[in-house]
């Protein structure tokens, strides 16, 4: 890592920060960074976490009715995950000097975005497919390439995550293979499953570039490398492919491969949906929402119980180191 | 193989469906816990409990022999057919039950499947040792838990006295040992539970007094899961559990 020398002033000092983007440097926490850099480095990275975790109540809505004890346990892992990558991701943008409890009051208190998909319903088995094949696998061409974005925690904590996106991925697209190929109804279910989320999953990279507000700023200083729209256009070339393997029609009677471009075009997106939903009109929104606030309520008096024990133990540390020495099978305290 | 004693496939039942009902319990707390840390830490101990009932209903399959494997065991028994403890399909609660039902099974756990590391069993045995490691930690989990809320806040001290109060009476069973499990105990195959008790029960009053909880005595301890009769919970659970598979039967997943 390379230190940055004292510069005189704040233009001075952007364009040596702009020239370390231009280098291909990595950006780090005692770096100095533009203002607008570190806040659209925040917004982008909490929303991500953010996602990740109710990127759990959608999945999770069906562990306990999973048809076999093996897909139980991968789903169960894969939820897991998720609030692992929320975790990380979150302890990532703590580096940015924010606090993470008061990222997730922002989302509590619906001022903070997360990925939209998360408000469209999970309704059959075949979705546990769906979304580990389309939900997982888009997230893993965004996430390919944040992994180069310009803030070294944040690339460095998508190279990690990226990994189990991808086996989410293979797990979801296994699920949807193997449904089908099985009987005439599981065969339907997932059929029926990806005429759901086949738009909104190409929904999830946002807006058309020219509709997109952030995206020139967050190019410019190497936090997205690729578009909106290029990175779209890479997912459906690749699942269009995943689709016709097993055998499952894509839900878009204008679908069709363009020979000079080698890519898939598809029908027009319904954007007017996607802005409902990002408005807070999707089918999912308030539900979602009022899960995570419900378990933020419910969920009070146990913090609370775990900052006042702390207190005490801290008042009284000679107890505590007591208590550690009774070599009682719980006295190692290590923590989960 | 020679042919197995009759009784060891109800025992591996007892062994298996205790982690299966309260891992399914567990999972439900899934993107709904206090912390982001414990929705992990949660999800983390119904993966190991459902894969602790897997190898051991795998097992019961091969042994039964007559071609039900463990998703057959899980997904088409009735609730007469389970033989859990009752303590395990109660209720998931607040999370002040789950965590001192998490400490009570856990600690019959680390000390059962502690017993069956020594099984003549080997295949059980090697069940066992992976067992104890994971179970080890959901008590060391659960252990740190109640001690946190028996001496955090006088709300989470009620609540914990609560649940502590709530499941005391469903704790015996774990100890009641099944009469048709004699002679895979004489063979050392199965576990005498009634012998783990004692260490049991040291154990948690050591946590208990660390908590500032106690625990109720004078309590008629209900019993009937190990033997197929259980609370109405059950057939409620195993609806959800089942649904798909049963709508679905023969397919493959
Ligand atoms: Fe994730
Ligand atoms: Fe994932």
């Amino acid at each position: 890592m390379t230190t940055m020398p004292p510069v005189a002033d704040d233009s001075a000092r952007l364009a040596a920060f702009e020239a370390r983007i231009a280098a291909d440097e990595s950006i780090e926490p005692k770096d100095w960074m533009p203002e607008r850099y570190r806040a659209q480095l925040i917004r982008m990275m909490s929303q991500h976490a953010h996602s990740e975790v109710v990127g759990m109540l959608p999945e999770g809505n069906w562990i306990t009715r999973a048809p076999s004890l093996r897909r139980k346990m991968i789903l169960l892992a894969k939820v897991q995950d998720e609030g692992g990558h929320g975790l990380y991701i979150y302890c990532g943008t703590e580096t940015l000097g924010v606090d993470r409890h008061d990222l997730v009051q922002q989302l509590l208190d619906g001022k903070a975005k997360y990925s939209s998909i998360f408000n469209y319903p999970t309704l059959s088995w075949a979705d546990m497919g769906a979304i580990g094949w389309l939900v997982d696998g888009a997230a893993i061409v965004n996430q390919t390439m944040l992994a180069k974005a310009s803030y070294g925690p944040y690339a460095r904590a998508m190279v990690r995550i990226c990994k189990e996106e991808n086996f989410h991925k293979k797990q979801g697209y296994e699920i949807m293979a193997t449904l089908a190929r099985g009987t005439s109804a599981q065969k339907a279910m997932a059929q029926e499953s990806l005429n759901r989320w086949w738009w909104p999953s190409l929904m999830m990279f946002g807006p058309h570039d020219k509709d997109s507000s952030n995206s020139d700023e967050l190019m410019r200083w190497g936090i997205k490398r690729k578009s909106n729209d290029e990175l779209r256009q890479r997912f459906i070339n690749l699942t269009v492919a995943q689709v016709q393997a097993i055998d499952l029609t894509v839900p878009d009677p204008d679908l069709r491969f363009d020979e000079a471009t080698g890519n898939w075009l598809t029908g027009p997106i319904d954007w007017d949906e996607f802005w409902r939903v990002v408005k807070g009109n999707g089918p999912c929104n308030s539900e979602r929402l009022g899960a995570r606030r419900n378990a933020h309520a419910e969920g009070r008096w146990v913090r609370e119980a775990a900052v006042a024990f702390a207190e005490k133990q801290q008042r009284d540390n000679r107890e505590a180191t007591e208590k550690q020495q009774m070599g009682t099978p719980l006295g190692d305290g290590a923590s989960a | 193989m020679s042919s197995p004693h009759p009784a060891l496939v109800p025992a591996l039942l007892r062994i298996a469906d205790d982690r299966l009902i309260l891992g399914h319990r567990t999972s439900e707390w899934c993107g709904h816990a206090p912390i982001l840390e414990e929705d992990i830490a949660l999800a983390n101990i119904a993966l190991d409990l459902i894969g602790q009932a897997n190898l051991v209903l795998q097992y019961a399959g091969t042994v039964e022999g007559a071609g039900r494997d463990e998703d057959t065991l899980a997904f088409f028994r009735e609730a007469i057919e389970f033989r859990n403890a009752l303590l395990c399909e109660l209720p998931k609660g607040d999370f002040g039950v789950t965590i001192v039902r998490h400490f009570f099974h856990g600690l019959y756990s680390v000390l059962q499947w502690d017993a069956l590391t020594r099984s003549t069993d080997q295949t059980l045995s090697g069940i066992a040792a992976k067992a104890l490691k994971e179970s080890r930690y959901h008590v060391r989990h659960a252990g740190e838990w109640v001690i946190r809320l028996g001496d955090g806040t006088e709300e989470s001290h009620r609540r914990a006295q609560e649940a502590v109060d709530a499941l005391w009476p469903y704790t015996g069973e774990l100890f009641m040992q099944p009469a048709d499990e004699a002679e895979l105990v004489g063979a050392g195959v199965a576990t005498d539970v009634s012998l783990l008790e004692p260490s049991w029960r040291t154990q948690v009053d050591e946590v208990m007094r660390r908590a500032t909880l106690r625990v109720p005595d004078g309590v008629w301890m209900q019993r009937g899961g190990r033997d197929g009769r259980h609370t109405e919970h059950l057939g409620h659970l195993l609806a959800e559990m089942q649904i798909v598979a049963r709508s679905h039967p023969g397919a493959q997943w």
